[in-house]
């Protein structure tokens, strides 16, 4: 006898605070107009890097790369409303499996992306099993442990990883003929890497998985009520964004040339949960923002204050969750929505009065 | 004598949906007020409107003022005590460390008040060091009402005090209330589903329908209409 | 044997300071239900002001009484001002703010006490007790964090502040309707939080010198601690402090070489949660349909 409608929905509060969501910000998929859009931006970054310096296209790759990674994150937090704190571990993963691969193995680089999938899959499924005990901080702990092991063990089996100093790699040569540049292949590279991706999560998060997995987040006893395995749902997401994470990871290899413990601190897996939440959790697009932000936010915040760089960075962190607590794509995009539908109804509502003007 | 509570022209949001369509109730100064109806009518969202817990437009006029853009603690030190719904009581607390809450901003007699509470719900006192969690439905419903009144309130506002319970106890915590209405001298709005033992105690009576008042009136002229008591009375 | 008591208590001492921090983290959650992430930067910033003060010439126990009443201002300032405007945002967005504000902390002491590391002066003597089995800066240590214990319990069950904050904490509804002003209860929990975390800070510094990067690993360890005794519990942040604090010394002296001491050490907690998810002491989280 509960006349507090408020009551149920605070039941299951989501953590990126997005409800049922399919209809919103990520039907930029779907409707053709939104198509062209999308045919539109693809062009764009198509023609960029042919009029930018080999660095800017450099910085751009390390973007898409973080955006892949970043979208495996957004699977795992913002769709199953797991929390972790140790992607950045799954990255390293791909990276040194690519790197070995390349390195010790003289596997062709291409190759080392399938291999880098499976063995992040594989491992992401390892790690997701027992994980499923843990809730809220309990899992943001064991994977913070992850995160900040990861260094550690990366120093210590070094025979495999090179230790402290890493691997020294050998940058992938273009396909002859193509008149392409080592940096402009491998961003065409990642460029491909990121739509394919994009277009893999979108068909599996609009599709009964994703839906599946927004029920498990939001309401976990009604959604095993109604027959669905939520530990085989939540085991396969965990593999899943654990497997974009990888094949990141491995691309960051070949695209910088070099692996090292350093480079996969806790931070990184920070960078990556930041960028989610920044660029909207539960989104797809919100990742490409979340990538923007950890590649390029650091740069402007040394140039604004090169004496506490790091100060400008947690500051425009609050900022951005001040403004946008879902995330850019989380809050722009049903706000963006409703603008495109209003101006569609009203072009439509024009036509008609000129017909019937017309007729009269 | 002006009523202490008048609510004009009080319309209620849940989010953007409109649940009460400008309602007027009054409570008048010393008396008792009901307000009946059947589930989802609006009763508690009128209660939680007085109170600030939801957002509202119109006047809500206590005592002379504005309750409307208060917070629900400045509502409450102006002197209303509101036992909601499901009681509120702090389960992880013990009895007494939940009648001290009641009578956090008395800063005077504590003490005084206390041994008063005990004395209309002598059984509390037996269980003063228990964990309120481990009362019976009942107990725990004297608790919320006993914890209401030592911040000496000039309203009292109850929700639903009989859900759950069963009959005699009901009768007990009924007795109980019409007591406290006499001796502490404290207007009461009530919100009741068990309308012919509130239309006994109450002198008015309002009759809700999806967040419209539909009657309203001396509480004997609604138990006398022979439409309430067959709706509400069954008989 | 000898050797094996001597490093459970300096395991204690250890443990000590990560109970605090332990403490001060499981307050806030209660509290407000988030993690704050910064809670050992600010105790690091606050180490730095006592630091400050005691080299402008104050007595030790001047300064650290005027670093107490500092952090206490500055954590409720932090929670009206930096946590009011996401307190109703989803969790992941309280989870980056407190993350920024972490690094606005540690950038923050590194721009105006710089990198270096620094000495902390101890107000205990580093002498061997009981023929070297511990010594009497760890029994100081211990000794403050009982003291801070004992204070911290005696205004939660005594006092009506202590009590409105516990109503609050359990049930911010029926708090209000006591006339309880919830949103002070919470600047006033941030408030103590941030005055532990300063103490914590203050016992740790002279054993891991003073620098902005101090209470990194501390945070970690009281993390652990916190949840290996039950978020929701202040008895077991402070048992899972001295948990993990002697299962830390244990591991780095008998198993592993240091590098991996974190390593295992975590992974020997996380192991105990794996049985026991809801940490020693919590109470699992019941949820009704």
């Amino acid at each position: 006898m509960n006349e507090d409608a408020e009551g149920a929905a605070t039941a299951g509060k989501p953590l990126g605070g997005s409800s049922v969501t399919l209809a919103g910000t990520d039907s930029w998929y779907i409707g053709y107009r939104r198509w062209l859009a999308a045919l539109a931006l693809i062009a764009l970054a198509i023609a960029l890097p042919f009029a930018l310096s080999n660095y800017h296209v450099f910085e751009l790759t390390l973007v898409m790369i973080y955006a892949i990674a970043v979208l495996g994150l957004n699977i795992l937090t913002g769709y199953n409303g797991q929390i972790s704190l140790g992607h950045g571990s799954f990255f390293a993963a791909g990276a040194y499996t690519a790197a070995i691969l390349m390195h010790r193995y003289g596997v062709p680089y291409w190759a080392t992306l399938p291999a880098a999938a499976l063995i992040c899959f594989a491992l992401g499924v390892l790690f997701g099993l027992p994980a499923l005990r843990f809730e809220g901080p309990y899992l943001a702990l064991v994977t913070l442990a992850l995160a900040v092991a990861t260094p550690q063990m990366l120093k210590y089996f070094d025979t495999w990883t090179g230790g402290q100093q890493g691997i020294n790699l050998v940058k992938p040569l273009p396909p002859p003929g193509l008149g392409l540049d080592r940096d402009r292949w491998l961003y065409f590279v990642v460029l491909a890497a990121l739509l394919i991706a994009m277009r893999v999560a979108a068909n599996v998060l609009h599709g009964r998985s994703g839906r599946a997995l927004i029920a498990i987040r939001d309401h976990p006893i009604a959604a095993t009520a109604m027959g669905i395995n939520a530990a085989r749902y939540k085991t396969l997401a965990f593999g899943t964004s654990t497997l974009f994470t990888g094949v990141a990871g491995a691309l960051s290899a070949m695209v910088i040339g070099f692996v090292a413990p350093e480079s996969f601190s806790l931070f990184l897996s920070l960078s990556f949960l930041v960028g989610s939440a920044i660029g909207g959790i539960a989104t797809i697009g919100g990742a490409l923002v979340g990538g923007l932000f950890i590649e390029f936010v650091p740069n402007l915040a040394n140039d604004i204050s090169d004496a506490a760089p790091w100060a400008i960075y947690g500051l425009a962190m609050l900022l951005f969750m001040y403004a946008m607590p879902r995330g850019v794509v989380g809050s722009l995009g049903p706000w963006l929505a409703q603008l495109t539908r209003y101006v569609l109804e009203n072009s439509s509502r024009q036509k008609m009065q000129t017909e019937k003007g017309r007729l009269s | 004598m002006a009523p202490i509570l008048e609510l004009r022209g009080v319309k209620a949001f849940y989010g953007q949906s409109e649940v009460l369509h400008g309602i007027d109730i009054s409570v008048e100064n010393g008396g008792m007020t009901v307000l009946l109806g059947a589930n989802g009518a609006g009763k508690t969202t009128t209660l939680r409107a007085i109170c600030g817990m939801v957002r509202s437009e119109g006047e809500i006029v206590f005592d002379g003022q504005q309750l409307h853009r208060r917070t629900t603690e400045e509502i409450v030190r102006l002197g209303v005590a509101h036992v909601p719904e499901g009681r509120g009581t702090f389960i992880g607390l013990t009895v007494e460390e939940n009648l001290r809450l009641g009578g956090y901003t008395r800063t005077d007699q504590p003490d005084v008040s206390m041994a008063r509470m005990y004395g209309y719900f002598p059984i509390l006192a037996d269980r003063r060091w228990q964990q309120a969690g481990s009362l019976s439905g009942g107990e725990q419903q004297m608790l919320a009402i006993a914890r209401a009144l030592m911040m000496s309130p000039r309203l009292l506002v109850l929700d639903e005090p009989s859900f759950g319970l069963a009959p005699r106890i009901v009768d007990d915590i009924f007795a109980i209330v019409a007591r406290i209405k006499r001796e502490e001298h404290v207007s009461v709005l009530l919100v009741e589903q068990n309308a012919s033992l509130a239309l006994e105690l109450a002198d008015r009576a309002y009759l809700l329908e999806t967040g419209y008042v539909v009657t309203s009136g001396t509480a004997k002229a609604l138990a006398a209409d022979p439409q309430i008591r067959r709706s509400y009375l069954g008989y | 044997m000898h050797q094996f008591l001597q490093q459970v208590f300096s395991g204690l001492a250890a443990g000590a300071i990560y109970a605090s921090l332990a403490l001060a983290l499981v307050m806030i959650y209660r509290a407000t239900d988030l993690v704050n992430f910064a809670q050992g930067e600010m105790a690091m910033f606050s180490t730095y002001i006592a630091w400050t003060l005691v080299n402008a010439g104050l007595p030790f126990w001047a300064a650290f009484a005027a670093t107490l009443v500092a952090s206490f201002l500055g954590g409720m300032a932090i929670e009206r001002v930096i946590i009011r405007p996401v307190e109703n945002a989803p969790v992941l967005a309280t989870v980056v703010v407190t993350l920024g504000l972490l690094l606005i902390f540690n950038a923050l002491a590194g721009w105006l006490f710089t990198y270096t590391l620094q000495e902390f002066p101890s107000p205990f003597p580093d002498r061997p007790l009981f023929g070297a089995l511990m010594t009497t800066r760890d029994l100081g240590v211990i000794g403050v964090t009982l003291v801070m214990l004992v204070l911290l319990y005696a205004f939660f069950r005594f006092t009506p502040t202590g009590l409105a904050m516990r109503a609050a904490a359990q049930n911010p509804e029926s708090a209000r309707l006591c006339g309880i002003r919830v949103g002070h209860m919470l600047a006033i929990g941030w408030g103590l939080a941030a005055a532990i975390g300063a103490t914590a800070g203050i016992m740790v510094a002279p054993v891991l010198f003073l620098d902005p990067n101090m209470m990194g690993g501390v945070l970690l360890y009281a993390f652990t601690g916190a949840l290996l005794g039950g978020i929701t519990s202040p008895v077991g942040a402070v048992v899972g402090g001295l948990i993990v604090g002697i299962t830390e010394n244990l591991v780095g002296t008998y198993l592993v070489p240091s590098q991996l001491k974190l390593t295992v050490a975590l992974a020997l907690i996380i192991l105990v949660l794996v049985f026991k998810p809801d940490g020693l002491f919590g109470t699992a989280i019941v949820r009704r349909v």
